[in-house]
């Protein structure tokens, strides 16, 4: 399918990097080595431990003031139907796992969505209201804690059938040049992943830690706004949160982080 | 946003032990050096005082200026005396005060 | 003889050939290179000064940080004061300063022989590159001080 998860190696390859968890052998000796899978690894391994400190302490981590005004809205009845979350899914944890599949093909509409767009799905149809704006308390709130059960649970997308065109869409995407700095997200994220910006480690731009806590941004913030500043950053169009482009790239990068461990709400810089 | 302040206390502690608390609220801590996107000043508003107090007496207060980050978070100890309720406020320079509260059993 | 400060000299001299005012220009350069991070840091010894009433002793503060902040936004630290915490020998107040912010006042904290450690952990604002520096006041009335550089880096992707 001339997918690239990384640079210059070839599917096959990639897929027995999948297959066989890489650098078994040095699990026991690295403590990180929950949050690598293959050639890939998540944020929280460059970052600085005073940083991975708050990441791994519920208490120390802000984003779980969202997360219990979301646990409150879980509970509450809103729109036409009166209906709350808890109405039709019962307890929260009822959806473990569910957000390692996402974005994924809507079975009962046929839409694709992220977790975002299925939370706003589900007040829209089942619940009869208005739907959580993009970047709001509430969406980013519901989003995170949604994605909380499926903490430590490896980001496991389908790429086949109808998610196919999303995920050439979103390859498609993340290889092409844009703005005026003339990047592509690959430049950065693949090819020169690892090597310095300035001051800047290039990251491998995963996403299973969103929604993250960004120590710049003081606050809880989404996939999509991250990507809004990448492309601000390179002097491209800023494109719409929750909007297709977006939508397919997140489908793309899900399936680059396959393996790793979703680690909403994460904490980055 | 309204989210309630989070705290952590152990619900038991030995009398004279000294444990942890940690508390966090959400607050934009926002500087008053900052500049909205027309260019105008973005109004200070900051939280510019805590209180612990424990079975009503007071175990540490602190002042915060602008350079404290937004949604505060704070980590301190108190040494185990009796039984009782440890209450901690947050006083915001514009009058508005959040409250939490925890129980703790002494053994 | 930084060498900036040689740019200047240089230009001042070729603006010499036309106009004659070597020194003016020159020093002039100077007085703007040296004259700010003097002044932010004066600020900030005046507050030390005055809480402390003198110059505090080196020694007991510990203040702990990352060597480099991820984003100068929220920069974890934590204040730890050696003190035995009891009724006649306890740390009452501790005050932390920023000396390279535009105001370097951080936060303050009132301890109490209850308190047990004269601690706190918290997130703060690091506008540049600085020292963050914490002085304690003990029951006793003598006051120490620790400190501890963090640097601030401009990162390439801001986002």
């Amino acid at each position: 399918m001339g997918a690239k998860r990384f640079g210059g190696l070839a599917a096959t390859i990639l897929a027995m990097t999948l297959a066989v968890p890489a650098f078994a052998s040095d699990a026991k000796d690295d403590p990180l080595a929950a949050y690598r899978s293959g050639e890939m690894y998540s944020g929280y391994v460059t970052g600085d431990p005073s940083s991975r400190e708050i990441q791994d302490d519920d208490m120390m981590n802000p984003s779980f003031l969202w997360v219990d005004k979301a646990a409150e809205l879980w509970t509450t009845a809103d729109g036409t139907a009166g209906k709350s979350c808890a109405d039709c899914h019962g307890d929260v944890e009822s959806l473990k796992g569910a957000a390692t599949k996402y974005p994924t093909t809507d079975a009962a509409t046929g839409k694709f969505m992220n977790v975002e767009l299925k939370i706003n799905d589900c007040r829209e149809r089942q619940m009869g209201a208005a739907p959580f704006k993009f970047e709001s308390d509430e969406l980013l709130g519901m989003t995170t804690l949604v994605k909380l059960q499926s903490r430590g649970m490896p980001m496991n997308i389908d790429i086949t059938g109808p998610n196919e065109k999303w995920f050439k869409k979103g390859e498609e995407f993340y290889f092409t040049s844009r703005g005026q700095l003339d990047l592509a997200c690959a430049d950065c994220h693949i090819t020169n992943e690892g090597m310095y910006m300035r001051a800047e480690k290039l990251s491998q731009g995963q996403p299973n830690g969103f929604p993250t806590y960004r120590m710049k941004w003081q606050k809880l913030g989404s996939l999509h706004r991250r990507m809004r500043g990448c492309n601000d950053n390179i002097r491209a169009e800023k494109l719409k949160g929750l909007g297709e482009d977006y939508l397919a790239v997140e489908t793309y990068i899900s399936w680059r982080a396959s393996g790793l461990p979703v680690e909403t709400p994460s904490v980055r810089k | 946003m309204s989210a309630k302040p989070r705290v952590r206390v152990p619900s038991t502690a030995k009398k004279g032990e000294v444990f942890e608390i940690k508390t966090v609220i959400s607050h934009s801590m926002e500087s008053g050096q900052r500049k909205a996107a027309d260019g105008s000043p973005i109004p200070r508003k900051i939280i510019d005082k805590f209180v612990c107090t424990y079975n009503g007496k007071e175990v540490m207060t602190s002042q915060w200026y602008g350079a404290v980050s937004a949604n505060p978070y704070l980590e301190f100890f108190c040494t185990a005396t009796e039984s009782g309720t440890l209450e901690f406020t947050w006083h915001d320079e514009g009058g508005e005060t959040y409250t939490a509260t925890a129980d703790i059993k002494v053994t | 003889m930084s060498v900036l400060k040689e740019t200047r000299l240089a230009l001042s001299r070729r603006q010499l050939l036309t106009a004659a005012g070597t020194g003016l220009v020159a020093a002039a350069g100077l007085s703007v290179m040296t004259a700010r991070p003097a002044a932010a840091a004066a600020s900030a010894e005046e507050m030390i000064a005055k809480i402390a009433g003198g110059t505090p002793k080196e020694g007991l503060v510990k203040v702990d940080g990352p060597e480099i902040a991820e984003n100068g936004n929220t920069v974890p630290v934590t204040i730890e004061v050696e003190s035995p915490m009891t009724a006649d020998n306890y740390v009452k107040s501790v005050h932390v300063f920023a000396d390279g912010n535009p105001s370097p006042e951080v936060a303050a904290f009132t301890f109490t022989p209850q308190s047990g450690k004269a601690f706190a952990k918290f997130r703060i604002r690091l506008a540049k590159t600085q020292n963050v520096r914490a002085v304690a006041m003990m029951s006793d009335g003598s006051s120490y001080v620790g400190s501890k550089e963090i640097k601030v880096t401009i990162g390439g992707c801001g986002g």
